[in-house]
């Protein structure tokens, strides 16, 4: 396997060697390749209609080595490798963007990555103070993860993770009543109203949300004498029937033997439900494109308007017709040229974030982050909880982005803005520069020993080390997915020549710069 | 940690401060009361006269024993002491501690032993958060007393040291995230490394084999690869980046490695300390609070002790005795110990009665009924004992102090109001730390 790789690797580099260096001679075509804004599709159109009332200029399309890193870091957290690169690059046919986009949606990866983003909101975690507890946080991010593997529909989920009863080891969507800082059914309507609707439960007038929590008033919970293990149920003992209002105000009545959280969910996920289709559109609009369409997206309300009303409605519409097909959506704005754009902006508007005229550079989560510094260097980072017993170990296998516990955490995640799963909001997940980050990054042992150490990166210093355009290209290709420049090889080439730093030395700066660099620090 | 936005808050504190708190998240699932509504005001947090300039927070991970440290029971018998079974007086008349704190005995004078500290909880977690954040779970996740000193006296009001205003020796505790609904900004910077080591590589800070020389061409070599912000120079995330890697060299080069670096200490005074991790902490914290930190933690792990207790006692409390002991001396020998509060203390304390039959084989547990805090300085007396636990330590029998008594007092001596409005910009309409008076209230009679 080994032998094999290592067989490819070089066969891609002989190939490499033959090709000419393009003529990167402008950062503009490095990034993107001028030419009129023409729609790829209806959200094109949309967003195109609410720039031009508001006179701004949208930006290029990005270019493809711009495309391949970004799409990769978006669809499945993971950083392309040379190969995957060079591969991109060379297909010369013309729907190329779009065969990446169904191949990397087709990946496992895509479940895994897409799995942390859904824990992050659902708040799962073992420990304080949310208390899953590991057994169970592992049942329920392993039922996430095989709901988006196997793209059940959207309705679907929800439906499951509202109407399900029974253990929390055994029935994992139960857990959804359990990841809630109370446990009880003003915290439920709170995570309901959050997850599903896009509200906060806490703007709600009060009569409007007692409304809401009495759906929930009947969930109960009981222990097993299996250690934490957590029955969720309905309270058997009430029977009586309820008059209950639905958050749009219509009235319904409960009859005895029914599950009142059968009648919320049926309103819920009804294809004419104001809040339902809205709420993950405009939420999977903000995973991608760094913004919602209503900002914050899990701050839906009245005095809170999208920037775009018809793009919104448009997906909403999407997702209704392709049966709450997730993956539909996610194709949709993945083929868009809105999403293709390129981050230089052509226009000083302040809003051109806001109307999505260009794509938003945003730092890299912490796990894709520090994932992507293992994948380039070949190192691996371990993590553990020595809280509660039994400790947990995470084979070192494993990516960052698949640990399933936001209770296991290391110092590198946490300084990245990894969220603490406390309150399910978005903004938990910080992903603004810090000081600390920027300390960690340029002058770390944990950096430094994954530069010096690292086996994949010694191995292409191996090979490319009595041929540096050779050597430059390759590091340029793993970390920041495209060819240098003629400059930027230049550059590089010229501090190989500096006094008092010898050769390894030199290309240990060089992959420092480069992983120190914003291109790589930052999608774009 | 709190090196951030160090620039852009002096740009903020020359426009007039404007904005409050820059953390955000942390809540979802609060109540509609503690929205902000402009006709329910708090006044604001810092209008009290500090006594108190920093606190060092000895934290005992997994909650230390207080019939084996400063509240022995002698006459309760080999059930309730095992081996530790001896008491001695010390430097103030009549009072006396455990006789495995020799040194400490010694230095009586300077501090207050609290011994009715009460809260009944005896979860790790739910202790902990409710020891260091005055809290009981709720809906809203508080944060701890260490974030909220880094708020109010941290770079929003005015501080300017280099070095974080909340550091932690040397590792985070793990138990709950220290910020709560402030936010990432407002998390304490943990060192990392060991200070017993030499050097004593602090994360980011201090770097090995990489000469003054290197750095510099390297950090040439990074602006002229600077492809992507050639093009983009006006993104605001990317300047951002650009402001932190000033500040981020700044700490680097400047005094704040001159200050990790304890080998410019005599040996004497390291040996005093003790040459183990405890003790070099505590040195660093004396060289934090002396440079103007205004929150340092050490999380002093190895208290949680189910098994094998006495065996760890016997480890761990010489080591620990040796190294309180000095930092309190060697704070008032350099008049550092009026302004500088010294906490100690877990989130509970450890089951009066030993636990000699298997599995435990001589253990202590979780015990949150009543257990023993110690405090110094800053505005607090020495030389009191407050409060009293019955004759075998299971319960309170005089003057209970609850968490909140404790932190609010805290508060109080380092000028933080408690009842005043908690800035954040989550829109929460919040006092620093409500019912500080509950019960027999802050610790006025040692105040």
């Amino acid at each position: 396997m080994k032998n094999a790789c290592k067989l490819l690797l070089i066969t891609v580099l002989l190939l490499a060697s033959t090709f000419a260096f393009p003529a990167w001679g402008q950062a503009s075509n490095l990034y993107e390749k001028p030419g009129p804004f023409v729609p790829f599709n209806s959200i094109d159109e949309h967003v195109l209609a609410k720039l031009k009332e508001h006179n701004i200029k949208p930006a290029n399309l990005c270019s493809d080595a711009v495309f391949v890193r970004r799409v990769y870091l978006d669809v499945i957290g993971i950083l392309p490798d040379g190969p995957e690169v060079r591969e991109f690059l060379r297909d010369t046919s013309k729907n190329k963007r779009a065969k990446l986009i169904d191949k990397l949606l087709a990946r496992d990866e895509f479940a895994e990555y897409w799995s942390l983003k859904w824990s992050d909101i659902l708040r799962i975690k073992a420990e304080y103070p949310i208390k899953l507890w590991p057994n169970a946080v592992q049942a329920y991010h392993r039922w996430i993860y095989e709901c988006l593997r196997e793209n059940k529909p959207y309705e679907k989920i929800a439906r499951e993770m509202l109407t399900s009863s029974g253990s929390n080891f055994r029935v994992p969507q139960v857990n959804f009543y359990r990841a809630v800082q109370q446990k009880n059914p003003s915290s439920i309507a709170s995570a309901i109203a959050l997850t599903f609707m896009g509200t906060r439960l806490e703007k709600w007038p009060e009569d409007k949300r007692k409304n809401l929590e009495v759906f929930f008033s009947r969930v109960a919970y009981k222990t097993t004498a299996e250690w934490k293990e957590e029955i969720v149920y309905l309270d058997p003992s009430a029977t009586e029937s309820i008059n209950a209002t639905l958050p749009d105000g219509k009235k319904v009545q409960i009859k005895p033997g029914q599950d009142p959280r059968q009648v919320f969910a049926d309103w819920l996920v009804s294809p004419d439900n104001p809040y339902f289709a809205q709420a993950i559109v405009n939420r999977i609009w903000f995973w991608l494109m760094g913004r919602g369409i209503v900002q914050e997206p899990d701050d839906i309300r009245k005095d809170n308007l999208p920037c775009n009303p018809e793009l919104l409605a448009f997906l909403e519409k999407e997702l209704v017709k392709s049966k709450y097909d997730l993956k539909h959506i996610y194709k949709l704005i993945l083929n868009s040229r809105t999403y293709q754009q390129s981050s230089i902006p052509q226009s000083n508007s302040k809003e051109i974030e806001s109307l999505f005229a260009c794509y938003p550079i945003r730092q890299l989560d912490a796990e894709v982050l520090v994932d992507a510094l293992c994948k380039i260097t070949g190192t691996k980072e371990s993590y553990q909880s020595p809280i509660p017993e039994p400790f947990t170990y995470v084979p070192e296998e494993h990516r960052s982005i698949n640990l399933a516990d936001g209770s296991i955490t290391s110092q590198f995640l946490e300084m990245f803005g990894r969220p603490s799963r406390d309150s399910g909001l978005l903004t938990e997940r910080n992903n603004t520069p810090s000081d600390s980050q920027r300390l960690h990054m340029l002058n770390s042992t944990h950096i430094q020993k994954k530069i010096e150490q690292g086996p994949k990166l010694r191995n292409m210093v191996k090979i490319g080390n009595r041929k540096p355009n050779l050597l430059i290209e390759m590091l340029y290709l793993n970390i920041l997915s495209r060819k240098p420049t003629a400059e930027e090889t230049r550059i590089v080439k010229e501090y190989f020549k500096t006094k008092g730093i010898n050769r390894g030395q030199a290309i240990n700066d060089i992959i420092w710069a480069l992983i120190n660099s914003k291109e790589f620090l930052f999608k774009h | 940690m709190n090196l951030e936005n160090r620039n852009e808050n002096n740009i903020t504190r020359r426009h007039a401060l404007k904005i409050g708190l820059a953390g955000t998240a942390g809540l979802s699932m609060l109540d509609s009361n503690m929205l902000a509504k402009a006709s329910q005001q708090i006044k604001p947090a810092t209008a009290v006269k500090a006594k108190a300039k920093s606190i060092i927070q000895i934290w005992m991970w997994g909650g230390p024993s207080h019939i084996d440290t400063f509240d022995p029971k002698p006459e309760a018998g080999y059930d309730y002491c095992g081996p530790l079974n001896k008491a001695i007086e010390t430097n103030v008349k009549g009072i006396r501690i455990n006789a495995s704190l020799p040194l400490l005995a010694k230095q009586a004078d300077k501090y207050s032993i609290l011994r009715g500290m009460t809260h009944g909880i005896n979860g790790h977690e739910t202790a902990s958060y409710l020891v260091q954040t005055g809290h009981k779970q709720g809906r809203i996740l508080f944060p701890c007393i260490g974030a909220v000193v880094s708020a109010l006296k941290g770079y929003d009001r005015g501080y300017k040291g280099l070095i974080p205003p909340y550091i932690v020796l040397t590792q985070p505790q793990g138990r709950f995230s220290e910020a709560g609904f402030l936010g990432m900004k407002y998390k304490p910077f943990s060192t990392g490394g060991d200070p017993n080591k030499n050097p004593f590589i602090v994360e980011g800070i201090v770097a090995k084999g990489i000469s003054d020389k290197r750095q510099l061409s390297r950090r040439e070599l990074l602006h002229k690869l600077d492809t992507l912000g050639k093009a983009t120079p006006n993104n605001h995330l990317l300047k951002k980046l650009e402001a932190c890697e000033e500040n981020a060299y700044e700490l680097m080069y400047g005094d704040a490695k001159k200050l990790f670096d304890l080998s410019t200490e005599k040996d004497k005074v390291r040996n005093d300390y003790g040459r183990n991790t405890f003790g070099q902490s505590c040195l660093m914290a004396r060289r934090l609070v002396e440079n103007g930190v205004p929150y340092v933690t050490i999380n002093y792990k190895g208290w949680d002790t189910h098994k094998q207790h006495f065996q760890s006692m016997n480890r761990k409390l010489p080591e620990m005795d040796k190294a309180m002991a000095m930092l309190l001396q060697d704070l008032s020998d350099r008049g550092l110990l009026n302004s500088t509060i010294v906490w100690w203390g877990g989130e509970f304390g450890r089951g009066p009665k030993v636990q000699w039959k298997p599995p435990w084989n001589g253990g202590r547990s979780h015990y949150g009924k009543c257990f023993t805090s110690v405090v110094a300085g800053g505005g607090f007396k020495g030389g009191q004992v407050v409060g009293a636990s019955n004759e075998n330590g299971t319960e309170v029998a005089e003057r209970p102090v609850y968490p909140p008594n404790l932190l609010g007092s805290m508060y109080e001596l380092m000028g933080i109001d408690p009842e005043g409005q908690m800035p954040n910009n989550a829109g929460l309409n919040v006092k620093v730390l409500p019912d500080t008076q509950k019960g027999k209230g802050r610790l006025k009679e040692i105040m």
